[in-house]
Parts: structure tokens; sequence; C-alpha cells
């Protein structure tokens, strides 16, 4: 065995000290632990990726010594090892971006508390991506959901408090779901680990045998992670707790928490259910539409919003159904195609936050449109990075919004029956995205004779600019130079079964 | 269906309170009557589970008598999925009555729809 096979185990336990050790430290060290922990966590992710990328398969770490169908299991390939490196570039970008802002709204003396958090939430994302256990899944599952409810109410208003309780009855109703569908799944197959469990399900669908039970387990954990990740009708929790937690947990739980569970999804798909049988069912008509439905819906919803970040948060509705749509075209290239929106809307997505903040910052703090009026001049930086990123979401060539578009619509026209409707909906979502963008971005360009708020200098935001910048450089190297991360996410998913 | 039905009751009654409990904790507007409706909906997956891992005539896995046979035990890992469960489930109760205690203590009252009107009202 190479030594780089311990990598993902050692990136997943390292977390969970670091968190135990923050929990003991003052502000300032919780604060540098997680850095170097995020820091260290890339590395090991990078060399994860380059080794399965020379081996061109993926291996599995054993837990404990103990064989296939008894122990627990880690198994990484090339998708897992780009995704665990892609979440934690994006983690260490957006708590870099929101740290003067955190250390503004959390009473000082307990902002270890939220790097002792984030630093479980990093260890739960990485179980997420590598595990091939089906019950440790849950359990992880539910240390995500946990510390994803701190991140919102670690600023202490009446607001985040009651957007936490409605995050955490929404994502309990969800967990419940997934429990259920798992408990029902074991006693089907009589296994946890996913590829053990893959061959009986081929089995029983082959023989036909508890045709009925095997839907409904299905159904049920589809539907639990589609709760989880706000999936269009289930989204009401969704705006309050983006936008109004501190701007750090916003960018996380945009673009991380809830691509967590969408990766867990893609594989049970792929490794426990199998491509063909979830295929053959009728659910993945039903993500088809749900995912059209929300990508109208939460763009009509953010249009008529008021609010700065609670627009950028309904515009996260309309991309999580990008994604299901993907998933409901039943087709390797809606899976690609899904996979890098995952990564391109995580990218976008945590910008936008972290470029929203450096507005509303020079307009008093307020987040309505009319205040905003001419902040791109009084913070030129947040205003080119919020203009970046409303280009990206719109799908301007050069941004890598425009390729996961682009590869949506190729995916599309393989589909003959959903064709039509996807590249109908693609397109009027573009125009209606393009529409409460662009506002935006025109407003914050308007000039204004004289403004009762001060500019902004780069003497006075080093590490936010310099965030700001290396976030733009991440869309643009996807936007430019896709293909390498579309072959690797193409390797991947061949070797992901 | 119907002798099948009879003869798992046990399986029936558990998603029977499946479904109040989830009923209680989407519908309920009084957060403490959502998390013991929470609380049902967990329980009753664990019943299931410790249903399904129950073999009729055998006993737990713990070796008496010096018995090796694999025959005479019943599967402990569905009572290890409970116990696992379980922890879950203790931590998020007590992570919702936390917040339940401090949305209370800010805006005395429990029910969730007043809490949002008053903060209407604040307009944070």
């Amino acid at each position: 065995m190479d030594f780089v096979q311990n990598f993902p185990c050692f990136s997943i336990i390292l977390c969970l000290f670091a968190g135990i050790l923050s929990s003991g430290l003052k502000d300032k060290a919780a604060m540098r632990v997680n850095t170097c922990l995020l820091g260290i966590v890339t590395l090991l992710s990078g060399a994860t990726l380059l080794y399965t990328l020379q081996t061109g398969q993926s291996f599995v770490y054993v837990m404990g010594k103990f064989p296939a169908p008894w122990g627990n299991e880690i198994r990484a390939g090339v998708l897992e090892a780009l995704t665990a490196l892609f979440f934690c570039v994006i983690m260490l970008l957006s708590l870099l971006g929101g740290r003067h802002k955190l250390l503004e709204e959390v009473e000082s003396g307990k902002t270890y508390l939220y790097y002792v958090l984030t630093d479980l939430l990093l260890s739960s994302l990485l179980a997420l991506v590598y595990t091939n256990d089906m019950f440790t899944a849950y359990v992880f599952v539910e240390i995500n959901t946990i510390s994803a409810c701190g991140l919102i109410m670690i600023r202490q208003n009446g607001r985040t408090i009651e957007a936490a309780v409605r995050y955490m009855i929404m994502s309990l109703l969800g967990s419940g779901l997934l429990l259920l569908g798992l408990c029902m799944l074991y006693d089907l197959t009589g296994h946890l680990l996913m590829s053990n469990m893959k061959e009986s399900v081929s089995r029983l669908a082959a023989t036909g045998q508890y045709e009925i039970p095997l839907i409904v387990a299905i159904v049920l954990i589809s539907v639990g992670i589609c709760i989880k990740s706000a999936l269009f009708p289930f989204h009401a929790w969704l705006p309050d707790a983006y936008g109004y937690s501190t701007v750090s947990s916003a960018a996380i739980l945009s673009s991380l928490v809830s691509k967590g569970y969408i990766f867990l999804l893609i594989k049970i798909i792929y490794r426990v259910i199998g491509f063909d049988i979830y295929g053959d069912t009728r659910i993945i008509d039903a993500l088809f539409a749900f995912g059209l439905m929300g990508m109208i819906f939460g763009s009509l919803s953010a249009i008529k919003e008021n609010d700065v970040r609670r627009m950028i948060a309904y515009s996260s509705v309309a991309q999580i159904g990008y994604i299901y749509m993907g998933f409901g075209m039943g087709t390797e290239a809606g899976m690609t195609a899904s996979v890098f929106h995952i990564l391109s809307h995580a990218a976008t997505k945590s910008l936008l936050f972290i470029a929203a903040i450096g507005l509303t910052d020079v307009s008093g703090g307020s987040r309505k449109f009319i205040e905003l009026t001419g902040a791109g001049y009084r913070n030129k930086w947040a205003g080119v990075a919020f203009t970046v990123g409303s280009l990206s979401m719109v799908g301007m060539p050069l941004f890598s919004g425009f390729i996961s578009k682009l590869l949506f619509a190729q995916a599309a026209v393989q589909n003959h029956v959903k064709m039509l409707p996807a590249l109908i909906v693609l397109g009027v979502s573009t125009i209606l995205n393009a529409i409460y963008f662009m506002k935006t971005v025109i407003r914050i360009y308007t000039p204004v004779g004289y403004s009762a708020y001060p500019s902004i200098t780069f003497v006075k935001m080093r590490v936010y600019a310099v965030t700001l910048v290396a976030f733009i450089l991440l869309n643009v190297i996807l936007g430019i130079s896709s293909q390498p991360v579309v072959d690797m996410i193409r390797q991947g998913l061949a070797i992901f079964a | 269906m119907g002798p099948n039905l009879f003869i798992n009751y046990g399986e029936a009654v558990a998603m029977l309170l499946f479904g109040i409990g989830f009923g209680n904790l989407l519908l309920q507007s009084n957060l403490i009557k959502k998390i013991i409706g929470l609380n049902i909906m967990d329980t009753a997956v664990y019943l299931f589970l410790a249903e399904k891992g129950y073999i009729a005539g055998r006993v737990a896995p713990i070796v008496a008598d010096g018995v090796q046979d694999m025959e005479a035990y019943i599967n402990p890992i569905p009572s290890g999925l409970v116990l696992t469960g379980i922890v879950v489930s203790v931590s998020v109760s007590a992570l919702m009555l936390a917040l339940t205690i401090r949305l209370y203590r800010r805006y005395h009252t429990l029910d969730l729809d007043e809490i949002s009107r008053q903060l209407k009202k604040e307009g944070l």
C-alpha cells in the first residue's frame, strides 16, 4: 500500500482533532490552527488527486484492517479527491474574506467557537466525500447539520436564531427520511458498505424481488437529500439562513454544505443503487421537473427581492435546480455537467457573498438596492468582484458559469425527450438571471454626485482584496481552461461506481 | 398484503409512528411539540431497526455456556445502529431545546409563527 492512500483518512482525523484542540484555545490561536489545518488538508487532497490521476483508478482504504463485508471503508478516486481539494480551497477563501466581519459581528472571546465549528464542518464534508459506508455517511450528515446550524446562529440576533431553528427543522425532516430509507435498504440488502449493497441491489432488480420496497427506499433517500440540499419546494428556510448569518457562514453554507449532500446523492446513485437502475425508476423525472421549476421560481423570487444578500440566496435555489436538472437527464453527460456546476457554483456563489458584503459596508451597512447606488466606486475591488460573479452566473464566456451552461445544453441535446423543456427553461432562466444580476451591477455603477458614505482604499482591506482576486482568478481559470477539469470529472465518474 | 401486514405488525406500527412524528415536526407551530415529533420520528426508526434485527427464538449475541453456533444468536448490527442513532438524536434534541430556550427568552413565546410576526415588526 502506498503511503498516499492514508491521506484521506488523515485529513478527516486531523479536522476532528483540530476541532477538539481549538475548543480549548484563544480566538487568535484557534484561527491560526484553522488556517494551518485548511492548508494541510488542501495539500493532502492535492497529493491524493495527483496519485489517483497517476494510477487512473480509485483505491479502498480499510479502516482498522477489518475486511470487506464487516469493516468500515474509505474510498478515494479522481472525483472524490478533486471535490475535496475544491472544498478546502473555497472554505479557506470564504473564511479569509469574511474574517473582518466575523470579528465585528461576534463578541470577542467567542470567535474560537466559530473555528471549532468550521473544523468539524470540514471533517464532515470530507467524510461525506470519501466514505464508502452508508451509516457513516448518515452520522456525518448529522454532524454537518449541527455544525451548519452553529454557523448560522453564531451571530446573535433574533433573525439568525429563528433562521437556525427553521434550518434545523427542515434538515431534521430530511435526515429522518434519509435514515428510514437507509434502514430499509439495509434490511433489503443486508449490507452497509456501498459496493456490497450494489451487488445485492442489482440481484434484487434482476429477479424483480422486493420491487416496491426497493423503490420506496430509493424515493425516501432521494427526497431526504433533496430537502437537505434545498431543492425547489423545500427552500423556504434558505433565504433567511443565508441572508442574515455572518458572511463567511453564508458563503460556506451555500457553496459547500448543500453541495456535500448532493455529492452524497451522486455517490448513492452510482455506488449503491447503480446508475441504470436509478434511471429506470421514475424518480429522475421528478428530479428533472423540480429542478426546472426551481430554476424558474428561484429566479423569479430573486427578481422580487429588495435585499441584495437575500437576492443572492434566492439565486442559489435556481442554481441547485440546474444541478438536479442535470441528474434528471439520466445520461453521463448530464451528470458531468452537474458535477462541473457544483464546482463552478461553489466558486461563484461564495465570491458573490463576499463581494456583496464589501458593497454593503460602504453603504452604511444597508442592503437595500437604493442605498447601494454607486457602491462600486466606493469599494472598487468589491465592485469588480461582484461584476465578475454576476457575469459568471449569467453565463458570459470567459467565466465558469458559461462552461456549465454549455455542458448542460450539450447534455440536453443528447436526450431527445427532455431536450425541449430543458433548453427552453435554460434560456428563460438565463434571461431571468441576467435581469436581476445586471440590475444590481448597473445599480452599483450608477454614479452619484455626492455620497454620504466614504470610500474605502486598498490599504484598509488587504486580506479582503487579495481574497477577492483569488476568487476571480479561480472563476476565470475554471472558465478558460475548463477542459482539464471536465476531463478529470469524466474520468472520475467512469471509475466512480 | 393483508396477512403480511399482520405478521409484520411491528414494522407497520413503526411506520405509523414515523408518520405521526414527521407530521408533528412539519406541521406543529409550537416548538416543544415539534421537538416531541422529532423524537417520535427517530424512535420509530429505532423500533423498525430493532424489529428487523430480532429473530424469534434467538438471544442477544453474548456468548454464554460456550454456545458458539451462529444459529443461536440474533444479528448484532441493527442494535449497534440503534445505539449510534440514539446518540445522534440526543445531541440533535439538545441543540433544538437550546435554540428554543434562546428564542423563548427573547420573544416570550414558543409559537414559531408568532416569533416570525414579531421579527417582521422589529424590521431587522
